[in-house]
């Protein structure tokens, strides 16, 4: 039941947080030089539309009245689920987003699946690798796939697998086959952020007493590891689950240009370019909603991981102990993000 | 293995936006920093040596296939999706691709002679003030839906476009005046204007007044914007999603192309695929693997490339007013008409053609070679340093020890130049202009922010082009009654410009508008650069490819060797 109240209570927050954003990027949009109307008309030069007929298009779009009417009209319009129509292409913003959603989903979800897998095991063996130059090999990849710029890695992923070797047709392959480039090429920087920071976490637990004790007990150098070390810094992981959305977010943009995929990334760059105003409107209130959703769910899950945020036995110090421990290695990690397990953990 | 993948180190070297006429454009897709770009080059040098040697492209079917042959589906990518596929609103060239396949038109144009040929309409005749026009319509003709073409159709197509006002980007300016339109029988359409309009004719022969049916009438223009559109043309709309592309499909009772295609009868192609490929590399490497036939937007850097393994270049000069400086009247500097003749004068057009594209050249007149009533006027913008430097210093502005730009009462003669095109020449002609004592400072910017910084009234000069298969295009761009780019006044030139309107004879139209341009340039308002092409590139497979007057593509006569019954 508290659960409960806590949820409804983050919910409301989101509700304020999306309004914050509607509401920034309103203000933004109209304080941009360049009329979004003379813009649709056409570029400089070209447009041969007189002064009366812009003002009469401006009033269609209701751009003439002053900037508290217009901002109280779409607020109006967002309540009924009205996010008005694209200056662009004159679709219903919802519908113009809705037909790029999937795609963008898609992506996302197989990046998430090559960068968590690819990370965990990047970190798992960097930390279990016995020779030094191994182990400080392994552990600069990270590094390395943060720092390759991602429209660099996906042309050469392009050059090879689609122009050289045919194996993935560039254009027109739909399902596994058409996500597997942009997700690997996407999957790089987000894997490397979970690798380095998973990589620090393992480190401290391995630091950890109940870790050495078991390690004295005769226990073998991967058991402990896998068994004990990672549940313990796997906990970290929940913590970059906000950067790691702005991370598929952003890239998108680039890698989906790459890839010609007609996603939330593309429609990001070229309504931005056109000054789209509904359009961004609508896309910065779902990329709003998605952090707020995610945050939630990582604040939730902490209980369900954590044992220190759900009620307690007494007598178990000692595991609380390594948990507290494994978890502030990580906190120390430069890349910390600010979706963090927050001061309202749920209340025990 | 037989050629090479064109793949050179220099590949997409320079930040690259699209070669559309600045006319055409409603919105630029955001580019890629230079530091972006080069670490593509990088990259692909990089694929190229760890793959060691080159895949190979589709080899040509058939070199003896001469014959059309039906069916095939012919796939094009182009750059920027124009979001908005109805050519009677939407005035950029991708919309206008698409566009043309769909629609027919009252009128044809011969692009070899400018001449205007009968289509939909079977004769004509003009009023001699140029205010009214009758049109005797084509039997027969019917639209995608089966619903008859005709005189009706007409009007209902010419005062819906004159409704939708300036949304009708290019077509609104084609009909401005209307005044009325009449139908004495279904097959008979009289238009009449408020004032003499010439240019009327030509219009006609456009896709911005191309016609659809009654159903499409039905919907909103945000509706028609990307879909809906029931034409009469030998393709009909599939389907349209914004970002994505297009899919056309064959009109199989298709039976009135104009005199001038090559064939009757119904479209040779099955279906045509559009789709939008944002990166140009990937266009280029798509066309290599086969994924693709046609690249609507090859860049000046890979045409060498490109033709050298075994892929066709379609060119063809875009006609109307070249790429030129069109100069503010009203900006301090160049109110002065001595500062803005010796600005046209300080530039040195026939070195430019080092920097350009085998398939472009200099300025000879404000209009292209290709806008039909073009006359060479060279003699007119020929490079004299030492007249340009004359008239500054007549003008006030001196050369200071120590500085090679002139100054004049403390201020430099500095230009700030925003540009979003590609255009490599301007670089040569900053150099060229310093020779003579101005500072022409590029900035490269985003469309937007041109058209940001026009409004806000603080360009000095602003580098435009516009398309248009029509001489008449000048006075679009000049007259003080059109856009009036310059911001000049009323004069002698608007006078040209006004007697051209009602001049219906074309011979003597065309010459009252080459004097007209030729004004302009004495005057200094029209700094004539270089001419634009438009280029793309065609897999070997590809033939009877054709570019209509206004250089976009009629795909009605093109055909797959090789491919034939596939998708039949």
């Amino acid at each position: 039941m508290r659960t409960m109240a806590y949820v409804l209570r983050r919910l409301g927050h989101g509700v304020i947080v999306l309004w914050a954003a509607y509401t920034l990027t309103f203000l933004i949009l109209s304080a941009l030089p360049g009329d979004p109307i003379q813009i649709l008309l056409g570029a400089a030069g070209a447009s041969a539309a007189t002064p009366e007929q812009i003002d009469a298009i401006r009033a269609q779009y209701g751009l003439d009245r002053p900037l508290w009417a217009q901002y109280l009209e779409s607020m109006a319009g967002l309540f009924r689920g009205d996010l008005g129509l694209s200056y662009a292409s004159g679709q219903p913003v919802a519908q113009a987003i809705g037909q790029v959603l999937p795609s963008t989903l898609q992506l996302a979800g197989a990046t998430l699946v090559l960068a968590v897998t690819g990370g965990i095991a990047l970190a798992v063996l960097a930390a279990g690798a016995k020779r030094p130059w191994l182990r400080s090999g392994l552990a600069g990849l990270p590094g390395l796939g943060v720092s390759l710029p991602t429209f660099w890695v996906g042309l050469i992923l392009l050059q090879l697998v689609s122009f050289r070797l045919g194996w993935i047709p560039a254009l027109g392959a739909h399902g596994l086959a058409g996500v597997i480039l942009p997700a690997l090429t996407l999957a790089l920087p987000v894997g490397a952020v979970i690798a380095q920071v998973l990589l620090q976490a393992l480190d401290a637990a391995a630091a950890q007493q109940f870790i050495t004790t078991y390690h004295a007990a005769g226990l073998r150098r991967w058991t402990l590891l896998l068994t004990h070390a990672l549940p313990v810094a796997g906990l970290s992981l929940l913590s970059v689950a906000g950067l790691v959305t702005g991370q598929l977010l952003g890239g998108a943009v680039v890698v989906e240009t790459v890839f010609t995929r007609n996603g939330l990334g593309r429609l990001v760059e070229t309504s931005v370019a056109g000054q789209d105003i509904p359009v961004v409107q609508g896309i910065v209130l779902v990329a709003a909603a998605v952090f707020v959703v995610v945050n939630l769910v990582t604040d939730l899950l902490y209980p369900v991981f954590d044992a220190r945020t759900r009620p307690t036995p007494a007598g178990r110090r000692t595991a609380r102990s390594g948990l507290r421990n494994g978890r502030s290695g990580a906190q120390t990690t430069p890349e910390y993000p600010a979706a963090h397990p927050t001061q309202e953990v749920t209340p025990v | 293995m037989s050629s090479p993948l064109p793949l050179p180190s220099r590949f997409p070297s320079r930040s690259e936006p699209d070669r559309r006429s600045s006319s055409e454009r409603s919105g630029p897709a955001g580019r890629s920093s230079p530091a972006a770009r080069s670490l593509i080059a990088l990259g692909l040098a990089a694929a190229m040596a760890l793959s060691g040697c080159g895949a190979d492209p589709q080899t040509a079917a058939g070199p003896g296939a001469s014959t059309p042959a039906r069916g095939g589906t012919l796939r094009l990518a182009y750059d920027n999706d124009p979001k908005c596929i109805d050519g009677q609103q939407n005035g950029t060239n991708n919309a206008l691709n698409i566009s043309r396949q769909m629609t027919d038109s009252l009128t044809d144009q011969d692009p070899k002679t400018g001449a205007i040929k009968p289509w939909l309409a079977t004769s004509w005749t003009v009023g001699e003030d140029a205010r009214t026009y009758t049109f005797k319509l084509r039997h027969g003709v019917k639209f995608h839906d089966g619903t008859p073409f005709t005189a009706q159709s007409v009007k209902q197509n010419f005062s819906g476009i004159a409704a939708l006002g300036a949304k009708a980007q290019l077509a609104s300016t084609y009909l401005a005046g209307l005044k009325s339109i009449s139908t004495p029988d279904a097959h008979t359409v009289r238009i009449a204007f408020k004032e003499p309009n010439a240019q009327f004719l030509q219009a006609t022969s456009t896709m911005s007044l191309g016609f659809y049916a009654p159903a499409t009438w039905k919907l909103t223009p945000e509706q028609r914007c990307t879909g809906g559109l029931v034409g009469t043309g030998p393709f009909e709309l599939d389907g349209y999603t914004p970002g994505s592309g297009a899919r056309l499909t064959r009109f199989a009772d298709y039976a009135w192309p104009s005199s001038l295609p090559r064939h009757r009868g119904p479209a040779y192609l099955a279906a045509l695929d559009f789709q939008n490929v944002a990166e140009a590399s990937v266009r280029t490497g798509s066309l290599s693997s086969g994924d693709i036939d046609v690249d609507q937007s090859v860049q000046p850097q890979n045409e060498e490339l490109l033709q050298a393994s075994n892929f066709q270049l379609a060119a063809r000069p875009n006609p109307g007013v070249v790429y030129s400086f069109y100069v503010n009247t009203a900006s301090p500097i160049f109110a002065d008409a001595r500062v803005r003749r010796a600005l046209g004068q300080g530039i040195d057009r026939p070195e430019l053609r080092a920097l350009l594209s085998r398939e472009q050249s200099e300025a000879t007149s404000a209009l292209a070679a290709s806008t039909p009533g073009y006359r060479n006027r060279a003699g007119t913008l020929s490079y004299d340093p030492a007249g340009a430097k004359r008239l500054l210093d007549q003008a006030g502005w001196h050369l200071r020890a120590g500085s090679d730009i002139r100054v004049k009462d403390g201020r430099p003669l500095r230009v700030e130049l925003p540009y979003w095109q590609n255009a490599p020449f301007l670089e040569l002609i900053a150099q060229q202009l310093r020779g003579i004592g101005i500072e022409l400072e590029l900035k490269r910017v985003t469309s937007t922010q041109q058209t940001a910084l026009k409004q806000a009234g603080e360009l000095d000069l602003l580098f435009a082009n516009l398309t248009r298969a029509d001489p008449d295009i000048l006075r679009s761009v000049y007259a003080v009654d059109a856009q009036n780019q310059t911001g000049k006044h009323r004069d002698g030139i608007d006078e040209l410009f006004d007697r051209s309107t009602a001049t219906v004879d074309p011979a003597e139209r065309y010459a009252l508008l080459g004097r007209a341009g030729d004004e302009l340039v004495k005057g200094g308002f029209a700094v004539p650069l270089v001419e634009l092409s438009t280029v793309m590139a065609l897999a070997p497979q590809v033939r009877g490819f054709h570019y209509e007057a206004s250089s976009r593509f009629q795909l009605y006569d093109t055909w797959l060797a090789g491919r034939a019954g596939e998708g039949e």
